[in-house]
C-alpha cells in the first residue's frame, strides 16, 4: 500500500498534530497538491524550470579518485545536486511549492530558516515567481549566517530575526506556524524538510524524488544494474528522502541514512535523533525526537547547520521501524575529515552536511565487497561553510 | 469518584443560569513557582472563577504569542512534571479546593507521560480534564476514549476557519466544553475581536451539544461584559500572565494583583 495513508500516517509517525485553525488550510493544501499533482501543465511547467533554471538533471559522477582512495575496491558515485541553482538539493522542494502556492491563488509565502539555505530556495522560487516572501530564522542563525542573510535580502525577501526559546531552527519553525496560524488564508507555508503535518512530508518527498528518479534512471545506464548502497545525510531528511523513495521497493538497494553525531552521542551535543531519540509529536508529526524525560525539546548541534533539529521526517521514522533504511551518526571530526578528502581528491567541496554521508562511505568502506556499487548523495556544495571550516581549523592549530 | 467532565459542564452551567458567563482564568502553572501556583489557585477561586485552565509549559508553544511564551521559557525553568502538577491539584483538593480544573498543554509532554497513564493519575488527583491545542480532532481518537474512561473533560477546539459541519463534528466530541478560538491567530490580546464574532458564536452554540467557551485575545472587562452575551464561558489568559509577569519583583503584591484583576473580569460576566 502506498504510504502515507488517507490521514496522512506512516505507520504509527506522521499525522496532522496542528492547532484547529490551520486544519481547513492544510485540507485545502491536500487537495491542492493532489490535483495538480496529476495536471499535465503543472507538470510541465514544474519540468521546464528544473531543467531551465535549476539545471536538472544533475550529473551521477563516478568518483574514481576517490574510490582509489579507498582501496580502489568500490564503485563510487555522487549524486550532484550541489550543482543545482543556489548550491543543494532545496530548490527542488522550494520550487514545486511556491509554484503551487501561486495556483493556489496564495499571495505571500513564509518559510523557516536554519542555515539559511531553505530560506535563500525560497527566496529564489518567490523571486521567480513574483510573491511576496518572508523567511524566519532563529536570532542566533541571523548572526552566524549573516551572509545567507543578505543573499535572501538581495533577493526581495524579508528575513524576521526569531528571540524565542533556543532562537535556532526549531523556534524559526515555531514562528512560522505562529504567522500561518495568524495569516493562513493568504499565505502558504513553505516547509523546507520531509516534516510537518500531513501533507508536507508527503508532497515534500514527491518534489525531491527527482533525485532519485534521476539516479536510477543513470545508475542503470552507466552499470546497467542497481546500486546496491544509496548513502545520504539526514537532518530532518528531505535529501536522503528523496534519494530514496524510487528505490523502495527494489529490496536489493541498501539505504544508509547519516545523522550528526556532533560533539558525540554521549554528549547533549549531536542531532542524532532517529539514532538515539525517542517518539515524540512536534511540528506538526509524530516522529523520532530529541527530548528530555518529561518531553520537553531538546537543542540540536552539529558542525553542519542543515542538519541541527531535534526532529526528523515520519517516513524516515518508519523506515528505521520496519528495517527498511538504516540509520547511523557521524561525528563533527569524522565529517570534517570528509569534508577535506573530498575536496582534496575530487576537487569537489562539499557541504558539511554532505561531508557525513561521505564520511559513513569512509569508514564502511574496507568492509565492503569488491564491485559494490555505492551512491552517496552530494546533496549541497560547500562554499558557505568554507569560512566556518576555517576558523575551526584554525583553532585546530591545523590552517 | 467524581466525574471530572461533568463537574466542569455545570459549574459553567450553574453561572450562566445565575445570569451570567463563566468565567476561565488561565494561569502557566510553575510561573513563577508552584508555590505561587498554588497560591494563584487560591486566588482565582475566591476571584469567582468558575473553571481553571492551568497550562504546563512546553518548550515550543506554538500556538501561544509572546505573553505565553515567555511565561512558559520562566515556568521551564523550575524543571516541572507533570506528576508535579497532579501532585499539586490532588493537594488542594484535599483542602477543599471546590473550582474544576483543566490542564491546558501541547501533546507532547502527556504522548511521553502515556496518555492512559496520564488519566488515571488525573482523575485520581482531582484534576477535571485537559485542552491540548496541536490534537485535533482527526488525532484525537485514543484521547477521546481514554478521557471518556476516566470521565475527564477533552476539550476540544474549534477555530473561525473551521467550517460549521466540522464545528458540529468537534462540538459533538468535545467535553466539559467546547473552546472556540475567537480570532485567526495566536493567543495574546488584541485591540479589537472580530466583528462577526458574536454571529460565529451564535451559531456554535447552535451546533454544540456542550458550553461553548470563548478564548484568544479577550484581555478586559468590557469585551468580557459584550461577550458574555455570546458565550456560555469566557477565557482570559494572557492579560491575566502579564500582570504576573509585572509583578515578579514585587511577590508580596502578585497574588492581590491577580485576585482584584480577575474578581473584575467575573464582576463583567453579568448578563
Amino acid at each position: 500500500m502506498a504510504l502515507p495513508d488517507k490521514r496522512g500516517h506512516f505507520g504509527p509517525f506522521g499525522g496532522r498534530y496542528v492547532p484547529e485553525t490551520l486544519m481547513p488550510a492544510l485540507f485545502e493544501l491536500e487537495e491542492a497538491y493532489r490535483r495538480f499533482k496529476r495536471d499535465r501543465t503543472f507538470k510541465k511547467e514544474l519540468d521546464f524550470y528544473l531543467k531551465t533554471y535549476v539545471g536538472r538533471p544533475t550529473p551521477l559522477y563516478p568518483a574514481r579518485k576517490l574510490a582509489a582512495t579507498l582501496g580502489g575496491h568500490l564503485k563510487i558515485y555522487l549524486k550532484r545536486e550541489d550543482l543545482t541553482h543556489t548550491g543543494a538539493h532545496k530548490i527542488n522542494n522550494t520550487l514545486g511549492q511556491v509554484l503551487l502556492a501561486q495556483k493556489m491563488g496564495k499571495k505571500r509565502i513564509i518559510a523557516e530558516t536554519g542555515a539559511g539555505q531553505h530560506g535563500v530556495a525560497t527566496a529564489t522560487a518567490a523571486a521567480l515567481v513574483g510573491l511576496e516572501c518572508v523567511v524566519y530564522m532563529g536570532a542566533k542563525d541571523t548572526v552566524r549566517q549573516e551572509m545567507n542573510v543578505f543573499r535572501m535580502e538581495l533577493l526581495g525577501a524579508k528575513v524576521v530575526p526569531v528571540y524565542s526559546g533556543t532562537q535556532t531552527l526549531k523556534d524559526a519553525i515555531n514562528e512560522a506556524i505562529r504567522d500561518w496560524v495568524t495569516n493562513v488564508e493568504t499565505t502558504h507555508y513553505v516547509i523546507g524538510s520531509v516534516v510537518g503535518p500531513h501533507p508536507y512530508p508527503m508532497m515534500v518527498r514527491d518534489f525531491q524524488s527527482v533525485i532519485g528518479r534521476e539516479t536510477r534512471r543513470q545508475i542503470l545506464q552507466s552499470e546497467g544494474r542497481l546500486p546496491d548502497i544509496l548513502i545520504a545525510c539526514v537532518g530532518g531528511g528531505s535529501n536522503a528522502m528523496g534519494f530514496f523513495f524510487p528505490f523502495v521497493n527494489d529490496q536489493s538497494v541498501q539505504m544508509i541514512g547519516v545523522e550528526a553525531a556532533g560533539a558525540g552521542l554521549d554528549t547533549d551535543k549531536h542531532s542524532a535523533t532517529l539514532t538515539v531519540g525517542e517518539p515524540g509529536v512536534l511540528h506538526g508529526m509524530l516522529t523520532y525526537l530529541l527530548q528530555d524525560q518529561v518531553g520537553q525539546i531538546k537543542g540540536a548541534h552539529s558542525v553542519a547547520p542543515g542538519l541541527d533539529y531535534p526532529g526528523v521526517g515520519p517516513e524516515h521514522a518508519f523506515f528505521k521501524e520496519t528495517g527498511r533504511a538504516t540509520y547511523v551518526a557521524v561525528d563533527d571530526q569524522e565529517a570534517l575529515a570528509a569534508f577535506r578528502l573530498l575536496s582534496e581528491t575530487e576537487g569537489i567541496i562539499p557541504a558539511l552536511e554532505s561531508a557525513h554521508a561521505v564520511a559513513y562511505l569512509v569508514k564502511i568502506a574496507p568492509k565492503l565487497p569488491p564491485n559494490t556499487i555505492v551512491v552517496v548523495n552530494l546533496s549541497g556544495r560547500g562554499d558557505k561553510d568554507v569560512a566556518a571550516v576555517r576558523e575551526y581549523l584554525k583553532g585546530k592549530g591545523d590552517a | 469518584m467524581r466525574n471530572g467532565a461533568r463537574a466542569v459542564e455545570e459549574a459553567i452551567r450553574k453561572a450562566n443560569e445565575r445570569g451570567e458567563a463563566a468565567l476561565i482564568p488561565f494561569i502557566e502553572g510553575a510561573d513563577p513557582s508552584l508555590e505561587v501556583t498554588a497560591e494563584l489557585l487560591w486566588a482565582l477561586e475566591e476571584a469567582g472563577a468558575d473553571v481553571i485552565e492551568l497550562g504546563f509549559p512546553f518548550s515550543d508553544p506554538l500556538a501561544d504569542g509572546p505573553i505565553i511564551q515567555e511565561a512558559a521559557q520562566r515556568a521551564l525553568k523550575n524543571r516541572p512534571t507533570l506528576s508535579d502538577f497532579l501532585a499539586l491539584v490532588e493537594n488542594l483538593r484535599q483542602k477543599g479546593f471546590k473550582t474544576p480544573i483543566v490542564i491546558m498543554g501541547y501533546l507532547n509532554p502527556f504522548y511521553r507521560f502515556g496518555l492512559e497513564n496520564f488519566a488515571k493519575q488525573a482523575q485520581k488527583a482531582g484534576l477535571n480534564g485537559a485542552i491540548i491545542p496541536d490534537l485535533p480532532l482527526e488525532e484525537a481518537k485514543p484521547w477521546l476514549k481514554i478521557a471518556r474512561r476516566y470521565q475527564l473533560a477533552a476539550v476540544m477546539l474549534a477555530a473561525p476557519t473551521t467550517p460549521p459541519e466540522r464545528l458540529a463534528r468537534i462540538a459533538q466530541n468535545s467535553s466539559g466544553f467546547l473552546y472556540y478560538v475567537s480570532v485567526t491567530g495566536i493567543t495574546g490580546a488584541r485591540n479589537k475581536l472580530p466583528e462577526d464574532l458574536a454571529l460565529k458564536l451564535d451559531l456554535a452554540r447552535e451546533l454544540s451539544p456542550v458550553p461553548v467557551g470563548v478564548g484568544f485575545g479577550i484581555s478586559r472587562p468590557e469585551q468580557v461584559a459584550h461577550l458574555a452575551n455570546f458565550a456560555d464561558a469566557i477565557v482570559v489568559g494572557s492579560a491575566i500572565v502579564k500582570i504576573i509577569a509585572a509583578h515578579l519583583k514585587k511577590p508580596a503584591s502578585l497574588v492581590k494583583a491577580v485576585r482584584d484583576f480577575v474578581t473584575e473580569l467575573k464582576a463583567a460576566t453579568k448578563r
